[in-house]
């Protein structure tokens, strides 16, 4: 099954909506609660990470019984360097980002640890492509 | 310890959550900075933090943590506490400082993450 969310940047109150949906819908289809966590802290940070640093996006997941595929795709600045984004403490939030309680550089690298596979790819102004697959 | 207990040695007030107070928690892990909780597993945890926003309780919710201490006299906003009812977490808001706090609790038992 498949499920789309859209995503506006700079939207504090609705960041983690997808999110809370996609844990529900995980938690109804009985995935085991470690993998759900998992899952979903990682699609958090990545949520977050659209409303903290693009303009908008959308976020499609797949369902099926072997894996949970999960697609962001946004429109924004885009990631001139991947690897250093991927640094524990790097960060460019801006001050309002940290005032909602993000920026510690820690998103990226907390989403690697918590899924099986995960591909970025980004273009500078256009915006930044992540995808992350969990294996059930 | 109780979460209640908790807010007893805290001096301060369960404002969501009353049915949860028996509850036990074991362990404590302060901070501000919510990609910092999200990088924790542990079970039985309450997060103390100053943040009061409607991503401490996102932030809660995807990391199964069930109970939060808001210090400084952070208060709790209408559309947190509609967020903290429908995942059945207990939010407790406390007068005291973060240090005053987490001293005071982890002088009563509480055990650090790490
Ligand atoms: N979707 C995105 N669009 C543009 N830049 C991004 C995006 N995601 C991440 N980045 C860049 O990568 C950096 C590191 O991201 P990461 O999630 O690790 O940390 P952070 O978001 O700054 O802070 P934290 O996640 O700890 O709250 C960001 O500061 C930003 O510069
Ligand atoms: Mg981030």
């Amino acid at each position: 099954m498949e499920f789309i969310y859209e995503v506006e940047g700079g939207n504090f109150i609705k960041a983690g909506n997808a999110s809370s949906a996609v844990k529900k819908t995980l938690k109804q289809l009985n995935v085991d609660p470690k993998i759900v966590k998992r899952t979903v802290v990682a699609l958090y940070e990545a949520e977050v990470n659209i409303v903290a640093h693009a303009y908008r996006g959308s976020i499609t997941v797949n369902i099926n019984a072997r894996s949970i595929r999960i697609i962001l795709d946004d429109d924004g600045p885009g990631i001139p360097d991947i690897e250093l984004a991927m640094r524990q403490g790097y960060s460019t939030a801006s001050p309002k980002v940290r005032e909602m309680g993000f920026g510690a550089g820690m998103g990226l690298p907390n989403i690697k640890k918590n899924v099986d596979e995960l591909n970025m790819s980004s273009i500078v102004n256009k915006g930044t492509k992540v995808e992350m697959i969990t294996y059930l | 310890m109780k979460i209640k207990e908790i807010a007893k040695v805290l001096n301060a007030q369960v404002v969501c959550g009353l049915e949860y107070v028996d509850n036990e928690i074991t362990r404590g892990f302060a901070s501000d900075l919510m990609s910092d909780v999200l990088t924790l597993d542990t079970d039985k945890m309450v997060l103390i933090t100053g943040l009061a926003n409607v991503q401490t309780i996102r932030t809660v919710e995807m990391s199964d943590v069930n109970c939060i201490v808001f210090v400084r006299n952070k208060q709790v906003t209408p559309q947190m506490l509609e967020l903290a009812r429908l995942e059945s977490l207990v939010l407790i808001q406390c007068e005291y400082s973060m240090f005053k706090a987490v001293g005071i609790l982890y002088a009563a038992g509480l055990l650090p993450v790490y």
